[in-house]
């Protein structure tokens, strides 16, 4: 972190346990994940250990296209969703007083505390038309009769949003709080309204730390798979459910490995391509 | 698992003379003939883990102790295949995890390409004359490999606050009133509705003997999407919504849904007349194991009518046994089985060389 070389043993050894844990934990079972994408497939068996792109080759069917396009839509909807609504939601939390900031936090992170299941559960039961929200709609006279609103689009992405937001919040909230208030002062003083001194100033300023909100919530929810099956129609199921199923239900590891390694490329050249924007947009300015 | 078998399959070769050794010494053994009291012998059974294990444990294990003097040890076991992994991988080091195994009918055939499961002599098992056919699981050689254990339906599920008179038929579940309000399983091969679809429409399951026919009761399918609201792997998903009535039909196990009736829920369950789906589990012995003759007494004991009887009593199990030699009075066959023949599912389908094409193309079916 400091950039300086380290000068003597013990300052290896600091770091010899966390990259111990790095090989153990990560590189290794990545590792494996690699191997067996290349191993032969038997069907109705499991595999053999011969090198074979076959799982690679088969990758490209228009079910595969068309989920994957949909599993990155769905998540970068979602990170949009929650950057949209997370942004100036922080903003707020961080011009109150100290004490209702630590309120907002605790909660945001008891949050966290709930499960996927747990989330996908409680949103199906809410938007349903047995015990759901509408029926409240009704017993107020907005809605002649309770209506199901899940599974569906809507309920898919606000299951997602719920589970991401808090980490939005957790990861906009230093820089946001960090964000010298002579700035947005200094707009007003020039007669810059509220609104056009909050996209202008306060955005503008923190560009990178909403690429970066965005990356995290992006990638978090790709890897959402109870949600999807819980929330959502068939046709909402995205990758992560197809990866498991091949996985855990079909005991097609080679064919799920080679899935899942595709799929992390992608994600992974998205989030470069998107850091590279904002990258140049800040040369640019 | 995938760590375990990266490592076990490159180190396997090592092993495989050890487990003959093994394997010879313990059929030598039998040969010479094992002292003819069973007391003080444990015998590790594996169970589907949790409701299964603890109901084995609690009803049936202690007695047959008392009775055979052989301690059971029970062990957990994972449902689907690692299980089968396990036992493969620990057969290679000649070492049996457990003595005697419940296996689901994928994994039995699975089982059956390494030869895992051992040979039964039906002589050593008397009471298999009181068994249904079809729970004496064969190897294509004609050899036995597995003893029918326990056995379950699905039936067609409705909730009766919605649906006011019974369905009669799977065909009902095509029906126009039906739009939105179905629950299904998710997977070709754990909802058999490829089979239910095949009997319902087509006479029987032969037409799923080609791919054309496949794809023919993939359309006829299709075409019940509309009607699906939830598609579920997991049960307890759609069983909360069948009781609420949020999704007031579907397919549902049989014995869940008649213990929710008779929790006072508004749920029923209806044996179609094209027959529920009869899917079950078997006890084989696996190929390491030292302990056959033990075994044979375990599943012999196993297959006695008034044990089947117990199971359907106790655990909500239908029995393996003729209905007439249970001694089940009506209410108590009704709650866990049916006489309508049932639909048996094409396992062979989802573990022989068309397994992934009918995977692949199933979820293209559901997710388009």
């Amino acid at each position: 972190m400091t950039g300086r070389k380290p000068e003597n043993l013990r300052s290896y050894l600091a770091v010899v346990y966390p990259a111990l844990m790095l090989v153990v934990f990560f590189i290794v079972p990545f590792a494996i994940m690699v191997t067996i994408s290349f191993f032969h497939r038997d069907p109705g068996a499991f595999y053999t250990p011969v090198f074979d792109i076959a799982n690679y080759q088969n990758l490209f069917s228009a079910l595969f296209v068309r989920v994957l396009i949909f599993s990155l839509f769905i998540a970068g909807l979602a990170a949009a969703v929650c950057v949209g609504l997370g942004f100036p939601f922080t903003y707020f939390i961080t011009r109150m007083p100290r004490r209702f900031q630590v309120f907002w936090l605790v909660f945001l992170l008891s949050v966290l505390s709930l499960s996927e299941v747990i989330v996908g559960f409680a949103w199906s039961l809410m938007l349903s038309r047995t015990a759901g929200l509408s029926n409240l709609l009704v017993w107020l006279g907005l809605m002649n009769k309770p209506v199901s609103w899940t599974p569906s689009f809507a309920a898919l992405l606000c299951g997602l949003c719920y589970l991401a937001f808090p980490y939005t919040v957790l990861v906009l909230y230093p820089p946001l709080s960090r964000l010298n208030p002579s700035l947005p002062e200094a707009a007003r003083t020039l007669g810059a309204s509220p609104l056009r001194t909050f996209f202008t100033v306060v955005v503008g300023a923190l560009r990178n730390a909403i690429v970066a909100a965005f990356v995290m919530v992006f990638v978090f929810t790709l890897g959402a798979y109870l949600l999807p099956q819980i929330l959502g129609r068939p046709h909402h199921w995205t990758l992560s459910v197809l990866i498991t199923d091949r996985a855990i239900y079909q005991s097609n590891m080679p064919m799920a490995a080679a899935m899942a390694i595709f799929f992390m490329l992608v994600s992974l050249a998205l989030v470069v391509l998107t850091m590279f924007i904002g990258k140049e947009k800040k040369v640019a300015s | 698992m995938t760590v375990k078998s990266a490592f076990c399959s490159c180190r396997n070769n090592g092993w495989r003379m050890g487990a003959w050794l093994v394997i010879i010494a313990c059929i030598t053994a039998i040969g010479i003939g094992l002292p003819s009291a069973f007391a003080g012998q444990t015998l590790k059974v594996g169970v589907y883990g949790g409701y299964f294990k603890d109901s084995f444990d609690k009803h049936i294990f202690p007695d047959f102790t008392k009775e055979t003097g052989i301690k059971i040890e029970s062990v957990a076991e994972p449902t689907g295949e690692a299980w089968l992994v396990q036992l493969e991988q620990a057969a290679r080091a000649g070492v049996a995890p457990a003595d005697i195994s419940m296996i689901a009918q994928g994994p039995m055939l699975k089982g059956q390409k390494t030869r895992i499961w051992t040979p039964l002599d039906l002589n050593k098992i008397p009471n298999h004359q009181y068994l249904l056919p079809h729970f004496i699981h064969k190897y294509p050689d004609g050899r036995v490999d597995g003893i029918g254990a326990v056995s379950w339906y699905i039936t067609l599920v409705s909730n009766t606050n919605v649906f006011k008179t019974p369905p009669t038929s799977w065909a009902d579940m095509w029906q126009p009133d039906k739009k939105d309000k179905l629950g299904l399983l998710a997977l070709v091969s754990n909802s058999f509705l490829l089979e239910i679809t095949a009997k319902t429409f087509y006479g029987g399951d032969d037409i799923l003997n080609s791919k054309q026919g496949i794809l023919k009761v993939m359309n006829k399918l299709a075409e019940l999407k509309p009607n699906v609201k939830l598609w579920y792997r997991d049960e307890g998903q759609f069983q909360q919504a069948l009781q609420s009535g949020e999704i007031p039909m579907g397919q549902y196990y049989h014995d869940v849904a008649t213990l929710a009736a008779a929790d006072g829920y508004p749920v029923r369950s209806t044996f179609p007349k094209e027959g529920g789906i009869n899917d079950s589990g078997c006890w084989t012995v696996s190929k390491a194991s030292k302990k056959l003759k033990e075994a044979y007494v375990f599943i012999n004991y196993m297959c006695r009518p008034e044990i089947q009887a117990k199971l359907s009593r106790k655990v909500g199990t239908a029995p393996t046994v003729r209905r007439e030699v249970t001694g089940l009075s009506a209410k108590e066959f009704s709650a866990v089985s049916s006489d309508i023949p049932p639909i048996i599912p094409r396992y062979d389908l989802y573990t022989g060389e068309l397994s992934d094409w009918i995977s692949q193309k199933w979820t293209e079916m559901v997710t388009k």
